[in-house]
Parts: structure tokens; C-alpha cells; sequence
């Protein structure tokens, strides 16, 4: 039944009727190009002046960024690199001469090492073939290679100093007491493994100084007691050169391909990872243990209670 | 006075951190005495005056009663935290476009260095190795140096000096940190890194390193001096004295500990207590050992069939 639909009301003038709309639409369109796009262009450029309310800025940061102590604090709290932080702290803290600044700088430190050293990564090859020439290609034909080398090797020195600073400043403050003491063990783990780092980081030139340093270095694991074969009790326990402690260092009784091998995975791999899940675990405990110690409050002797 | 033998060693791109080390070490202990006496003074002051311990608020900062006692992260701990790392990233762009690091010969297993030093920061238990064996001092010793640092907090039982500078309140506790600290590590990383040349000799700074030089040195036991040749006689003889200077020994510091610090003394368990004695008889054998070494020439003083002290 034509009468019914609407598209045929007039069955004679459905050619001309669609030719008529057409251009009637055609007009509409342009007019509405003449009009609305100078509008929206007017808005568009109205916006542009407050670019922290566009959807794209929106999406990214979810608070605005005035002055209120509310947005001061959800700067803090909603970004994912700035949450560890807490969002107000002791107003003495930030006193340089109490901190020293050595944690954060030895954190900050580990960063540039980690980004250097993916950089060292792209150029070098364990093994003893190329291992040196590698390191020479770096200093003479890549661009800033050598800036990109001495840069590792600096900051890691740097970072063992910082590392050591840190510790002697919590000392000095006390910082390892109660509620601190297992923050303080993590501490010494990282310790540990930054000293590590940075010692089979020492081999991986191959050149004579990282050979003998090593060489030095794990000849120590031969007298490891009951696990070396020339330390205390170890020949007894049935150690060889080939079966003891030092061979599972190096991959081998010397220093050789396979230590080279060994001491990159480790440099690159084995230990930045578990440092950084006890970096992961010593900041974290530093919020959960009540945020850094102080500058606390001096405390007198006659007001300490001893328990019984 | 070999100037260019010093200048070799200062300037050797791997020293460089310990010649910076030194300069940066005085500086914080210079910063952290000024805190502590500041502080010690304040305690002092709040000792004497009940009535002004009960209002002050305990800082030797300014602090005015409308203040607050906190402050915004953002932006006040940020600004720092970026100034640090900007300044830190300048120093390290400048040493690195200055100094390079260090690439010797290709390695070489049948030409060795001499002298062939591990890194900087193990130098102390290198130079240890002169005056213990190995498994001593490679081994024994690191491990207790973790240990005795992971125990600290467990056997410091002091309540006082938790998140302040101070040094009348925790003398012993400080004392003995930095009887470790600079003295066992960070003196002996410089013995190792300046004095030690050729053969691992000692060599005065200024010194030539003179790589022919020869020392005619006998070094004795301990048992010989007392003309007894029998192996059991040394391990017998030797068990003593190291038995020996772990009891006497751990009795002076009984006597002192007591008298000087009742209050930690009375507040440690037995446990505590031991450990206490044992890491701190273990570090002052250090120095000692040494001594015997070098103004006795004593090598070993406990000799056994399976290792020797």
C-alpha cells in the first residue's frame, strides 16, 4: 500500500521531489558549513584557552592543578610515580642537613645506570671473542659511546658511595631503631647487591684490570670454608677445583668464557632484579614504618620507661 | 718525595671516587657533629629545667607556635628531590665528559698485574688478606660484616637517638660504628688503594713504587716464640690464646660496659649481650692482629692440620 508509506505520498513527483531534496540538502549542508563550522572554530579556539578542561588533558590528569592544599595533595597522591611519597611530611625533612638526600640520590642513580646500561646492552657481546673489541668499537666509533661508558661506570662508582652515606645518616640518626629494624636489614641486603653490581660489572670489559680483579676477587671462594677446596675442612668434605663454590661462580675452574657469560647475566639480569624488588619492599616499609624518622623530637633520658 | 708516583695513584680514573670519597666523608661528619652538639646542647638545656622541657618543642629549629608542623609534598620534598637529581645528572655529565674509564690490555691469564688490586670498594678486605688467611678474610670476614650490620638493630636496645643527631645520649653505639666504618673499611680501602703498590709492599705516599724491590721479612709464628714444635702443642697452645683473648678479653668490656652504660646493660638479654661481645671483640682483633703483624712480624698465632689463625 504506496498511500501508507511515506516516502511515496506523490507517486508522479518521487523523481522530481528527490531531485528537489537533494538539492535542497545540499544547500542546507553548505549553509550549515557557512554557519556552524565558524561557531565550533569560534568554541574550538575558546577552548584551546583553557586547555586543562579538554577531554584529552582530562583523561590524563584527574585533578586541576591550582593552589589548593587538596590539589597539592592529590598531585601526590594520584600520580603513580609520586605516590610512595606521603602527601604532607615533617616540615624539618627536607632540611638537607638531616638527609642528606643519599637514599633518593643512590634510587636516582640506579635509574641512570639502568637506562645506560640497556644502552650498553645494544653494543656488546659476552663473549670472549668480541667482548673487548666491543668495548673499543663503543669508545671510537659510536656516537657518544664513550660518554655512554664512562656515564655507567661513574654512577656506579657514585652509587656505592651514595649507598654508604645513606647507611652512615641512618645511623648517625638512630633511623635503624624501632619500628625501623627490618627496613634496616633490607638495607643491608641492598648493600650487598649493590657491591655486587658493581663487581661483575667490573669483568665485563675483559681487558687485564677486570680479569685480575675477579681473578683476585673469587680466588677468595676457593678457601670458603667446606666449600672451597683449599679452605678449612674443604678438601675433607671432597672439593676439587672442578666441584667446588668458585667453579659455580665462574662456570669453570678459571676465568674464562663461561665467567664472562655468568657474571653479564648476572650484571644485567639475576641482580637488578632482586635489587629492585627490595628497593620495591625498603620504600615501601619506609612509608609503612612511619614515613622517614625524623627530625624527630629530642628525647630525654629521665623520660624513657623501662619495662618491668 | 715522588710527586708524579702520587699523582699517578690520585689520578688513576678508578681512585678518583676514593680521593672524592675522602673530602665528602669530613664534610658529613662535620655536618652530623654540628647536629649532635646542637642537639646534645638542647638535651642539656631540657635536663636542667623541667618547666621548659614540658613547653619547648624539642627541635634546635625555629619553630613559632602558628606554624604548621607539617608541610605539602608537593611542592616543597619535590622541588628538592628534582634539584638533587638535576645536579646529580650535571656532576656526572661533567666527570664523565672529563675522565674516562679506565681499559687496559685485553685480558691475559699468563701476564699478570702487579699490583693487581680488586675494585676500590673491596680493597680493605684485600688488604686483609695480608694479615689473615682467606677463608678469613675473604670469606668469614664479609660474612660477619653483614651479619654484625643486620644485628645492629637487634642488639642496640637504646631508645634514645631514634631520628636526631646526637652523641652524648649514644656514645658507645656511635663510637663503635665509626670505629667499623672508618677506621676498619674506609682506612684500609685507602691503605689499599694508596700505600699498597708492587707485590702488595708497603710504600709511603710519595714513594717511588720501585716493582724490584725485594723486603727481607721472617715472619714468625706465635708458637715459635715460645719453642714449641709439636703440632699439637701449636693448636693447643694457639686455642688458648684466641680462647684466651675472647674471655679476658670479653670480661674488660664486661667491666667497662657495666660501669659506663648500666642502663643498656641492664636492658639486654643475655643473647643481646653475646652478640654484642662477640662482634665488637671480632672488630678490635682486627687492629691487633695487624699490630702483631706488622711491629712483631707474627704471622699465624693458632696453628692447626686444617687451618690456621
Amino acid at each position: 500500500m504506496p498511500e501508507e508509506n511515506g516516502n511515496g505520498k506523490n507517486g508522479n513527483g518521487t523523481r522530481v521531489g528527490l531531485l528537489e531534496r537533494v538539492k535542497a540538502g545540499v544547500k542546507e549542508d553548505v549553509q550549515s558549513l557557512k554557519t556552524d563550522m565558524p561557531a565550533k572554530a569560534k568554541d574550538q579556539i575558546e577552548g584551546l584557552k583553557d586547555p586543562t578542561k579538554t577531554q584529552l588533558y582530562t583523561s590524563i590528569f584527574r585533578h586541576k592543578h591550582d593552589d589548593t592544599p587538596r590539589n597539592r595533595a592529590l598531585g601526590v597522591l594520584s600520580n603513580v610515580f609520586l605516590h610512595l611519597h606521603p602527601a604532607k611530611i615533617n616540615r624539618d625533612a627536607v632540611r638537607y642537613s638531616f638527609t642528606w638526600g643519599m637514599g633518593g640520590i643512590t634510587f636516582y642513580l640506579f635509574i641512570v645506570l639502568t637506562f645506560t646500561g640497556v644502552l650498553l646492552m645494544f653494543y656488546y657481546h659476552p663473549t670472549k671473542v668480541q667482548a673487548f673489541r666491543d668495548v673499543l668499537y663503543l669508545e671510537h666509533d659510536v656516537p657518544f659511546g664513550k660518554l655512554l661508558r664512562n656515564m655507567h661506570r661513574w654512577a656506579a662508582h657514585l652509587m656505592v658511595i651514595g649507598v654508604w652515606l645513606h647507611m652512615f645518616r641512618v645511623f648517625l640518626t638512630g633511623s635503624y631503631k624501632k619500628p625501623r629494624e627490618f627496613n634496616w636489614n633490607i638495607g643491608v641486603l641492598l648493600l650487598v647487591f649493590t657491591l655486587l653490581l658493581s663487581f661483575t660489572g667490573y669483568l665485563l670489559p675483559d681487558d687485564q684490570l677486570g680479569f685480575w680483579a675477579v681473578t683476585v676477587g673469587t680466588n677468595m671462594a676457593r678457601a670458603t670454608p667446606g666449600l672451597g677446596h683449599e679452605g678449612p675442612f674443604g678438601a675433607q668434605l671432597g672439593m676439587t677445583p672442578y666441584n667446588d663454590v668458585r667453579f659455580g661462580l665462574l662456570g669453570g675452574s678459571i676465568v674464562d668464557a663461561n665467567a664472562l657469560l655468568r657474571s653479564y647475566i648476572w650484571h644485567c639480569i639475576g641482580i637488578p632484579i632482586v635489587a629492585a624488588i627490595l628497593m620495591i619492599v625498603h620504600f615501601w616499609r619506609v612509608r609503612k614504618d612511619g614515613g622517614i624518622s625524623g627530625p624527630a623530637p629530642v628525647m630525654l633520658a629521665s623520660e624513657v620507661k623501662e619495662k618491668k | 718525595m715522588d710527586w708524579r708516583q702520587l699523582w699517578e695513584i690520585c689520578s688513576a680514573p678508578d681512585n678518583v671516587p676514593i680521593v672524592g670519597l675522602i673530602p665528602l666523608l669530613f664534610f658529613y661528619c662535620y655536618l652530623a657533629w654540628k647536629q649532635a652538639r646542637a642537639n646534645d646542647q638542647l638535651i642539656g638545656e631540657l635536663e636542667t629545667s623541667p618547666a621548659m622541657a614540658k613547653t619547648h618543642h624539642r627541635k634546635t629549629w625555629p619553630f613559632r607556635p602558628g606554624w604548621q608542623k607539617e608541610i605539602h609534598v608537593w611542592p616543597f620534598l619535590l622541588r628538592m628531590e628534582f634539584l638533587a637529581a638535576m645536579i646529580v645528572t650535571i656532576i656526572l655529565m661533567v666527570w664523565s665528559i672529563t675522565l674516562s674509564a679506565p681499559l687496559e690490555e685485553p685480558a691475559n691469564p699468563n701476564l699478570t698485574m702487579n699490583p693487581a688490586k680488586a675494585p676500590w670498594y673491596f680493597l680493605g678486605l684485600q688488604e686483609m688478606l695480608v694479615y689473615f688467611d682467606p677463608w678469613i678474610a675473604g670469606v668469614v670476614m664479609p660474612t660477619l660484616i653483614i651479619v654484625g650490620l643486620m644485628a645492629i638493630p637487634y642488639i642496640d636496645t637504646n631508645p634514645l637517638g631514634s631520628g636526631y643527631y646526637t652523641w652524648k645520649q649514644r656514645k658507645f653505639s656511635i663510637g663503635s660504628f665509626l670505629f667499623g666504618f672508618i677506621v676498619l673499611w674506609v682506612a684500609m680501602i685507602i691503605i689499599g688503594t694508596f700505600i699498597r703498590g708492587p707485590g702488595w709492599q708497603w710504600f709511603w705516599p710519595g714513594q717511588t713504587w720501585d716493582h724490584n724491590r725485594l723486603i727481607y721479612e721472617v715472619n714468625r709464628d706465635l708458637p715459635d716464640l715460645f719453642g714449641i714444635g709439636s703440632n699439637l702443642g701449636k693448636a693447643i697452645l694457639g686455642g688458648i690464646v684466641v680462647v684466651g683473648y675472647y674471655v679476658l678479653g670479653g670480661f674488660i668490656v664486661h667491666a667497662l660496659f657495666r660501669r659506663y652504660n648500666p642502663k643498656d646493660y641492664k636492658r639486654m638479654s643475655l643473647l643481646q649481650y653475646s652478640i654484642m661481645q662477640f662482634f665488637l671483640l671480632t672488630m678490635v682483633a682486627l687492629p691487633l692482629k695487624m699490630m702483631l703483624r706488622l711491629a712483631w712480624h707474627i704471622k699465624y698465632v693458632w696453628i692447626t692440620p686444617w687451618f690456621n689463625v
